[in-house]
């Protein structure tokens, strides 16, 4: 699939991903979490599309930082907001939203994370973009799309003036 | 001052005192407490961030509060931690204290967490100890106790907004007091607007108009428009040593009561670091009334803990890095 650049085709998958959720989790009251900074992003913009009420509580944030399996080759990453569920995640149906599906190592942290909450039914992972290059038997539910990039290049979501998507170098993104 | 604390790069390599740390360090360790603090309030308290690394406790001197805050810190980001008594150790035995430490290095150690009746010790075993192990200062003699100043800091800004507009006074013992030194550095680094100490002469060192602090001998000049009063421990064998009539004759002057807090502004808070000689420093209606964040100190000193500890060991990665 080409690489959906502008925010209007990002809002055309939003759409087709928040359908799929209505379909598969409708009848589930499903909780909503978003994985720091650009999982947060995209959850907001499938809570704005499928309406206030269609998740049973406010949106959960994750902030994975303290998961990361790579604390001891390169030590504490920046800050970003703490964590946050406000809810109780025993025997509920979680979806965790995140803006790059790529290695599955923030996927695998995430989920580390969730079960010291508690033990939910079920995590659903839904992802505006997978790209090559996992490295985990980790694989999201619902993807907007799915896109092959050599290995030096990231992709990295921005927003400003609504979401966006960039293809970077690698060293330019690691050096932030 | 030590000159060894920093990475090239400015991260906290050890953490053994205030001085000489910036501003933006000091806000950053509370702002990582601040993420570390919502850590207790989970089903499962604990992170796996410094999962496999070794923690030494290392006391040389007595402590319930330091230690326990200490133990539990590094056990809630997942560390090992080992609690050495020194009372029933080696080192009783005649073992000297750098043998000591380098049989515990020997044991693969990240960090110790140092407390000493000495001044200098922790800066000292920072001294010695292998490129890869830092070392936490929990409280040496009368010279510095940074985590105690820093979840002082951490407790004045979850009640006020702004260190600039404050004033803060400091009761009892500052001549002998690691705890007062400390806060002082913090205080004055963070930019507190004004910094007063309150005491008899005898108790009082005599630099501390240099530091820019105001002094007082009463409480009355000293509370006035306070916004927060910290009280310290007055350790009783300072009565032996005849700068102090008696516990009770000090209750009288320097006691904060009820009646003496009416001084302060109306929302001032109260802290002290403990262990409290009730009815010596501070009022039983005080230390449990409503202006009183006593508790809440302790709470804090976990978070403040958690956040020196991983920083401390995060630079050791970025040292490993380099190399």
């Amino acid at each position: 699939m080409t690489m959906p650049k502008t925010s209007a085709e990002i809002q055309s998958l939003l759409e087709e991903m928040a359908e799929t959720i209505r379909e598969e989790l409708a009848d589930k009251d499903p909780l909503l979490v978003g994985i720091h900074t650009g999982g947060v992003w995209v959850a907001k913009a499938l809570q704005n599309i499928l309406g206030e009420d269609f998740f049973d509580a406010p949106l959960g944030t994750l902030n994975i930082a303290y998961y990361r399996d790579d604390f001891t080759r390169i030590g504490m990453h920046p800050q970003v907001s703490p964590s946050d569920l406000p809810f109780e995640v025993d025997n509920r149906h979680l979806v965790l939203v995140d803006d790059i599906f790529y290695s599955g190592r923030t996927t695998r942290a995430a989920l580390n994370e969730i079960f010291d909450y508690g033990r939910p039914a079920s995590v659903t992972l839904a992802v505006l973009i997978e790209r090559n290059g996992r490295e985990l038997p980790i694989r999201p539910d619902i993807v907007g799309a799915s896109v092959t990039l050599p290995r030096n290049q990231h992709l990295k979501l921005r927003n400003k003036d609504g979401l966006q998507l960039e293809i970077r170098a690698a060293g330019a993104l690691d050096a932030e | 001052m030590p000159s060894n604390q920093l990475t090239e790069s400015g991260q906290l390599r050890h953490f053994l005192t205030i001085e000489g740390l910036k501003r933006p360090l000091l806000t950053e360790i509370m702002d990582r407490a601040e993420q570390f603090s919502g850590i207790s309030h989970r089903q499962v308290k604990k992170v796996p961030l410094l999962r496999g690394k070794t923690i030494i406790n290392l006391f040389f001197e007595n402590s319930t509060r330091t230690r326990s805050t200490f133990e539990l810190a590094a056990k809630r980001l997942s560390a090992d931690v080992m609690n050495f008594n020194i009372n029933t150790s080696a080192t009783s035995k005649g073992e000297s204290l750098l043998d000591t430490l380098h049989n515990l290095e020997a044991m693969h150690t990240d960090m110790f967490v140092v407390r000493h009746n000495q001044s200098g010790a922790a800066e000292f075993i920072a001294q010695h100890v292998a490129p890869h192990v830092s070392v936490i200062n929990a409280g040496d003699g009368c010279h510095a106790h940074p985590t105690q100043a820093m979840l002082d800091m951490f407790t004045i800004r979850r009640h006020k907004q702004d260190f600039a507009n404050l004033r803060v006074a400091i009761i009892g013992d500052i001549l002998h007091s690691r705890v007062a030194r400390s806060q002082i550095q913090a205080l004055a680094t963070l930019g507190v607007g004004e910094i007063r100490v309150i005491g008899p002469q005898t108790l009082l060192p005599r630099e501390s108009q240099t530091l820019g602090v105001h002094v007082y001998h009463d409480m009355e000049g000293g509370l006035e428009g306070v916004d927060v009063i910290i009280t310290l421990r007055l350790q009783l064998e300072r009565m032996q040593g005849a700068l102090l009539p008696s516990a009770r004759e000090y209750f009288r002057c320097y006691g904060l009561t009820e009646e003496k807090l009416k001084y302060a502004k109306p929302d001032a808070i109260v802290m002290h670091p403990g262990p409290i000689n009730r009815g010596v420093e501070i009022a039983s209606s005080v230390a449990d009334g409503p202006q009183s964040v006593i508790l809440e100190q302790v709470t804090h000193g976990i978070a403040i803990r958690m956040a020196v500890m991983s920083m401390a060991l995060a630079s050791q990665s970025e040292q490993a890095e380099i190399e």
